[in-house]
């Protein structure tokens, strides 16, 4: 626990990508197997279910740390961080000295102890422990390392570490692997892999296009098709055997059952990237929808009926068993045409397929992501003809070019206290559209919250305004005096029932601080309502 | 209570009998001044008076203005109010101000600290009826290490980053924080640069109080020749240009926010070091138990939760709003000019 601790310590301690790289092999050179594939496995997001829930530690933190329970729960919402506030209101000596896999061992079992063991256990470690480790080992429990480091640093790092190949590791990491029962033999170094039935391919992602198409060469080497907005995921059909693997590297066969119907179509050694998307009344339905979906592990026969999924398919990852993602782009293209095409017209078939396009001009690649709206797209994908299908996120072969956000302007109402790097600093805001009431009042109506968009100069500023302009706290929450306008800009919207506003914004953000408009000059809820599509 | 011995009005706290201000932040005629940050004395007063080591800080800050300095202890008396100064222990020169009328005392602690950093007058509790407190970090999760282990940690890095070669710049603030980190630097290591405000401080404080050695960064100083070697910045100089000769470096702040790790991370430095000037939790609670007092007022700062946690003591404790900021402002000082 103690080098773990220390490893955790020094990844926290830079924003040094190469320094943590370093960090990071040196300790994958010096630890246990065992520690090792534990560390994979939590920087992998890899956790063991909640041993004890957040509500205890909270009430157990506050009584060995001696303060009133509403006396944490502020200075939690200060630090922004449960695990941290607990190391740190909890004062401890060094006694403990375990391995990372032992403690972990422990953990799991906990699960099922009675409330009296749990909390012998924990505030035993949380005493026995030194600020680092007392972090680290609540962090265990309550999971959610978000210590910026990436899958892909956490790759390169192992590969430095072993010699393997960064591409072939990130596959070996991929999918459903138990590290309590997997050795670091056979997840990282053996060569021939037993069981690699429902191993998903790491997903090929895209940078958003910073600039115009036009540098991006000649026309005819590029194709485009609409970016849906759903779920990218594979299925993986083997061993006449269907998996659906979300990007999030999720197992989630179980939600979509629909899927499952592709088997008398779709022969073993087949992998299918594309989106999941909600297709209700035979067309494709809103992200909203599909949320009724995502949320639920077993899905009801009226929620089946009234919100089917269908897989938009994009490409072609395994054929025949054979790994195609070394082919070019255009001839993965070819094969899942053959296989799709005569699937499509039948809708009883929850596979379409997503269309490409070649165009001679790039002002009618332009032209076509104008349409993108209406035709439930959040905008193109531009692939190049002779791409492989690459690992991660990659710049040159693919970009996104999404349609340019709605935006509108709006008044800031209430601030809360942001969450890591920004704990401290009001940086959560919630925004106002002008409403005028029956009696003829004008009355700002809440429509969304944002919590990006300003550079870390503009937060500042911003929160330093808050503090000096506070109407009334509650809590980690301010309201503000109506002063300062912001643009704010979301994908979509949808009329909704939950929101005072009657109005769901999808993906809300900073677009712009108005500095230069007044209160009375911000928008109208009617001017947002009038774009609902 | 009618008319308060000390009222919290819109120029500062005022003491109506003696028509005297302490730390007032708008222009009044008569001020005592806790000490030299800028958040604390400022410009335009018609007096100042404060501590003796004080007078050439905020000489040297304000420029020609009309000041008095007391030593400790030393009484005086103003239409029948009787002020005196006693150390604070936050930087050199900085005093709580006690104040006593027909038998009623009050104390202002400005900004204070309890344990001794080696370099200003320790602090001392002062006995009273009410208490005036800062509370910079009154919450139960800041908690400060002995100083001896944080200078340790510090000092170890600097080693590491001159084994490989490497300049280490330190950002604090220039008046105490900067001096505070001289004296406790082991200079076996290499020697120590400093920026020309941390250097134009340090002749001042040098004029009552020895330090170590240091030599100024001047547009003459070479990049080879800080090589390995330490150099102190005030935290505005956090990513100028200024540091462009410095390459390559590693960069640390020391201050009582890099407790929280994401206040590190919005710094953007490569190690945070906890080190402060001002009371942690456990500080700020002995320290009031030992000034007895029963009323407490607590202005800059987590105020309002710890008022709330004093009053279940059971103390008749309460929020006033002031304008200091206490090391909040060391935090946002990024750009723009350098509070205190």
């Amino acid at each position: 626990m103690k080098d773990f601790a220390q490893l955790i310590r020094k990844l926290d301690s830079t924003n040094k990508t190469s320094v943590k790289v370093k960090a990071l092999a040196s300790y994958f050179n010096l630890a246990s197997d065992r520690d090792k594939v534990w560390t994979i496995a939590i920087l992998s997001h890899r956790r063991p279910s909640r041993p004890v829930n957040t509500t205890l530690l909270r009430q157990w933190a506050s009584e060995v740390a001696g303060v009133p329970h509403w006396l944490f729960e502020e200075s939690y919402h200060i630090v922004g961080d449960l695990a941290e506030t607990i190391a740190l209101v909890v004062s401890g000596k060094k006694e403990i000295d375990k391995p990372l896999a032992q403690v972990l061992d422990e953990l799991i079992p906990l699960k099922k102890r009675s409330e009296e063991e749990k909390k012998n256990y924990v505030v035993e470690h949380w005493l026995g422990f030194s600020f680092y480790e007392r972090f680290v080992f609540t962090k265990l429990i309550t999971g959610g390392f978000r210590i910026g480091i990436s899958q892909k640093l956490m790759t390169r790092s192992l590969s430095l570490a072993t010699g393997i190949d960064e591409d072939i590791l990130a596959y070996k990491l991929m999918g459903d692997w138990d590290p309590n029962t997997i050795s670091f033999q056979e997840l990282v170094l053996e060569k021939n892999k037993t069981d690699l039935l429902s191993k998903p391919y790491p997903f090929y992602l895209a940078y958003a296009l910073e600039d115009e198409p036009e540098n991006l060469g000649d026309p005819s080497e590029w194709l485009a098709e609409h970016k849906w907005d759903g779920i990218r995921s594979q299925v993986i059909f083997r061993n006449d055997e269907v998996f659906v693997w979300s990007r999030g590297e999720e197992l989630v066969t179980d939600k979509y059952p629909e899927f499952s119907l592709l088997l008398e179509h779709i022969p073993n050694g087949t992998v299918i990237d594309g989106e999941i998307l909600p297709y209700p009344k035979n067309s494709i339905g809103t992200f909203n929808d599909l949320q009724k979906r995502i949320g639920r592990k077993t899905v009801s026969k009226a929620l089946l009926k009234k919100i089917p999924v269908i897989l938009m398919a994009y490409d072609l990852l395994e054929w025949e068993g054979v790994d195609l993602r070394e082919q070019p782009f255009e001839e993965r293209r070819k094969k899942l045409e053959v296989l799709a095409e005569p699937l499509v017209p039948d809708s009883s078939i929850p596979l379409y397929l997503s269309g490409t396009m070649g165009f001679e001009h790039w002002s009618d690649f332009a032209a076509e992501r104008d349409r993108a709206r209406e035709k439930k797209s959040e905008g193109l994908m531009l692939k190049r003809k002779d791409s492989p299908y690459r690992v991660g996120r990659k710049k040159g072969d693919w970009w996104k070019w999404k349609v340019d956000p709605l935006t509108i302007d709006a008044v800031l109402t209430y601030a809360m206290r942001g969450h890591g790097r920004r704990s401290n600093l009001f940086t959560d805001y919630t925004f106002g559209l002008w409403n005028t009431t029956e009696d003829g009042e004008r009355e700002l109506v809440t429509f969304a919250k944002a919590y990006s968009g300003l550079t870390d100069a503009e937060f500042r500023k911003v929160d330093a305004w808050i503090k000096k302009n506070t109407l009334e706290r509650f809590g980690p929450v301010r309201s503000v005096t109506p002063y300062h306008v912001f643009e704010i800009a979301f994908e979509g919207l949808a009329p909704s029932g939950r929101h005072k506003s009657g109005v769901a914004t999808r993906f809300p953000r900073i677009l712009r601080w108005r500095t230069d408009k007044s209160i009375e000059e911000a928008n109208t809820l009617d001017d947002l309502k009038k774009l609902i599509p | 209570m009618e008319n308060p011995l000390l009222a919290f009005t819109d120029k500062g706290i005022y003491c109506e009998q003696a028509g005297v201000y302490l730390d007032p932040w708008k222009p009044v005629d008569k001020a005592i001044i806790s000490h030299g940050h800028a958040d604390h004395s400022r410009w335009g007063h018609g007096r100042y008076i404060t501590h003796e080591r004080n007078v050439p800080i905020i000489e040297h800050r304000l420029g020609n203005i009309h000041s008095t300095g007391v030593s400790w202890g030393e009484s005086f008396t103003v239409n029948g109010v009787r002020f005196s100064l006693h150390p604070a222990g936050h930087i050199p020169g900085s005093s709580q101000i006690r104040v006593e009328y027909k038998g009623e005392v009050w104390v202002f602690s400005g900004d204070y600290k309890t344990g001794d950093d080696g370099l200003s007058t320790p602090y001392e509790p002062v006995r009273c009826h009410a208490f005036i407190t800062e509370c910079t970090f009154g919450l139960p999760a800041f908690k400060w290490r002995p100083q001896e282990e944080v200078f340790r940690d510090i000092n170890e890095w600097w080693a590491e980053n001159r084994s490989e070669g490497k300049t280490s710049i330190l950002f604090g603030y220039s008046l105490g924080k900067a001096q505070r980190l001289l004296k406790h630097l082991d200079t076996s290591i290499g020697k120590v640069y400093t920026h020309a405000a941390i250097e134009n401080m340090n002749e001042v404080i040098r004029t009552f109080l020895p330090l170590p050695e240091t030599s100024r960064i001047t547009k003459e100083t070479q990049r080879d020749e800080l090589r390995g070697h330490l150099v102190l910045a005030p935290p505005s100089a956090h990513g100028s240009p200024w540091l462009r000769k410095m390459v390559p470096y590693e960069t640390a702040t020391a201050s009582g926010w890099m407790a929280f790790r994401g206040a590190r991370r919005r710094r953007a430095v490569d190690r945070g070091f906890v080190l402060s000037d001002h009371c942690d939790w456990a500080g700020l609670l002995e320290s009031i138990e030992a000034t007895g007092a029963t009323r407490v007022i607590c202005t800059h700062g987590y105020s309002d939760i710890f008022s709330r946690f004093l009053r279940e003591k059971g103390l008749d404790a309460r929020t006033e709003e002031t304008q200091y900021e206490g090391e909040l402002a060391e935090m946002n000082s990024t750009e723009g000019a350098e509070i205190t």
